[in-house]
């Protein structure tokens, strides 16, 4: 048997696709805890919103409670499953300590960290997607600038995509990665106007919830569907695209140089 | 031609303790290279240096040529050539053999060999296991699989962390030929074990670290020429209640009731001198079993404190 490939059909572009498509598959492999959950949960909350309260409250002018909240519920599928997906894979292969297969590829940490985040954000926007689908049957919405609003959900799924690929390095247990989720995540979801429109929070609030990152991306996607937020939609693509920017190149340093990732 | 491995002044630390201190060393191509130490001695921080699972802290190692630094660590021509069997089962949970190895020559940058594939497969008795997942299998099968996946790219310097830890008696033989195979075919192997036999029947060249250093670097066969110290049993025909002045010097233990003595000589005793002394105090001896220096020994004498 010939046992020696030759040395010029090694592609580095062929080892990053395969990592990408180990992440894509390894949570396809539990599709109804990665995919069917949340979708499901996201739809239970368009149902409370759309069908219950839907029609009874309105917070911005000229659309229904429904219709305001749809958005927030797309992006909140996209950026928990975005987070989650790197953030338990990174963590558990830590645990597990089958990192040191990720270890030895002849990959750069560039390439691991788009890697991961290109799988992070697949998964953010399978489920983002199927909850808009979802949502057509209790709303429709104007879709007012449908491309940006497509760039915006990337942007959200890179930028926590990221923040998720930060968490599992950091986090030394499972109870440390849920402190991320719970005491990260979900405040700046639940505070960055999801469920309401910040114009109508007291003015000391106000100020807090623009500190929020989420807020930006949150305004500016809703903005993109509904044609009306809070603030400029330009201002929103700016500061969500500058802190995602900003995060790849503290993800990609974290590791090259954590050794949390490479000892 | 270029060695297949060249280790220079490599060093590791961890909190202020030197792991690995100034390794040097170099494997030819072709040839099954034995690291061994007494545990924390620094041989799965230097393959995990070597394999890229640690960094360098300093010094520069070389894998066909391509050479890997603490400024420059990735290097993916030299990660392409390197294959690990970790010492600790290191594998996806959410894959069945099968899926773990179409997928693995691609994380190298090469194309699936099916060919080869099959052929792993079938020599490390994999074909009834491919489609279970890693939960599913026993120790000894996790072994042949981790042993499949570090070759699945075709590596030509394969790094063995302890392959027949904990695996019963049949399957080390069926993997220590399948690794003669392997080296057959012109595959530079570095292999670290505690089972020192094995290493004395596989190594060309030993290698052994205490605390991060160097302390032996030697053909196999010139290492054990160099521990001249030789066991012998005499069996006697009487029975001895104390060993005889005579053989004091030669470490002497009364063994089975007073019916044998071991002695340890050195390489200027003469047995026969011994023997003749014996006749003259009447002690008559029957037999004599002797045994040469063993790899152990050497390990043992260069290792302890």
């Amino acid at each position: 048997m010939h046992f020696y490939s030759n040395d010029h059909e090694f592609s580095s572009v062929r080892a990053f696709v395969t990592l990408l498509r180990k992440e894509v598959r390894r949570f396809l492999r539990v599709w109804i805890q990665t995919l069917i959950t949340p979708i499901l949960i996201a739809s239970l909350y368009l149902f409370v919103f759309g069908a219950t309260l839907g029609e009874r409250i309105s917070v911005v002018d000229g659309f229904s409670y429904a219709q305001f909240v749809i958005p927030g519920l797309i992006l909140m599928g996209v950026i928990n499953n975005s987070f989650s997906n790197t953030s338990s894979s990174l963590f558990m292969s830590r645990h597990l300590g089958s990192i040191a297969d990720l270890l030895v590829m002849p990959l750069s940490s560039k390439q691991i960290v788009a890697a991961y985040t290109l799988a992070g954000m697949v998964r953010g926007l399978l489920v983002g997607g199927a909850v808009g689908l979802i949502s057509t049957q209790f709303a429709v919405l104007p879709w007012v600038y449908p491309w940006y609003a497509v760039l915006m959900a990337v942007i959200a799924s890179m930028l926590f995509s990221l923040l998720g690929l930060i968490a599992g390095t950091f986090a030394n247990s499972f109870d440390g990665l849920s402190l991320y989720i719970n005491f990260v995540i979900l405040p700046l979801v639940f505070l960055g106007g999801v469920f309401y429109p910040i114009s109508i929070l007291p003015p000391f609030w106000r100020h807090v919830s623009q500190c929020n990152p989420l807020f930006y991306i949150l305004d500016g996607f809703r903005h993109t569907l509904l044609g009306v937020g809070d603030i400029s939609m330009g201002l929103a693509f700016l500061l969500s695209g500058g802190l995602t920017l900003m995060l790849m190149g503290v993800t990609i340093h974290l590791l090259e140089h954590s050794k949390r990732f490479r000892a | 031609m270029k060695p297949a491995l060249e280790i220079k002044n490599l060093c590791k630390s961890y909190a202020s303790s030197n792991v690995v201190d100034h390794l040097s060393f170099s494997i030819a191509p072709g040839e099954v290279f034995g690291l061994l130490g007494p545990n924390g001695a620094g041989k799965s921080t230097t393959i995990n240096m070597i394999s890229g699972v640690t960094r360098i802290d300093a010094g520069e190692l070389n894998i066909f040529g391509h050479t890997v630094t603490p400024q420059a660590p990735v290097v993916p021509k030299a990660r392409r050539l390197t294959g690990i069997m970790h010492q600790e089962i290191v594998a996806d949970p959410f894959f069945t053999i099968e899926q773990a190895l179409v997928l693995h020559p691609g994380f190298f940058g090469i194309k699936r060999d099916p060919r080869w594939h099959e052929y792993l497969i079938e020599r490390l008795h994999l074909t009834p296991h491919i489609h279970k997942e890693m939960h599913q299998l026993s120790g000894g099968l996790k072994r042949r699989f981790m042993l499949a996946k570090a070759l699945i790219h075709k590596p030509r310097l394969l790094i063995l962390d302890e392959p027949t830890a904990g695996v019963d008696v049949e399957l080390r033989h069926t993997l220590w030929d399948f690794i003669r195979d392997i080296n057959a075919t012109g595959t530079s192997i570095l292999l670290t074990t505690h089972y020192l036999e094995e290493a004395q029947h596989m190594c060309d060249r030993i290698a052994i670290l205490k605390d991060g250093k160097l302390v032996a670097l030697e053909k196999t066969t010139k290492l054990m020429q160099c521990e001249r110290t030789r066991s012998f049993s005499l069996h006697l025909r009487q029975t001895l209640k104390q060993v005889p002045k005579i053989l004091h010097p030669f470490e002497p233990r009364l063994e089975q009731n007073g019916t044998r003595i071991t002695l340890k000589t050195g390489p200027a005793e003469d047995i026969g001198t011994i023997l003749t002394q014996l006749a003259a105090i009447d002690v008559v001896v029957h037999d004599i079993t002797s045994t040469g220096p063993s790899l152990e020994e050497i390990f043992l004498r260069l290792t302890q404190p």
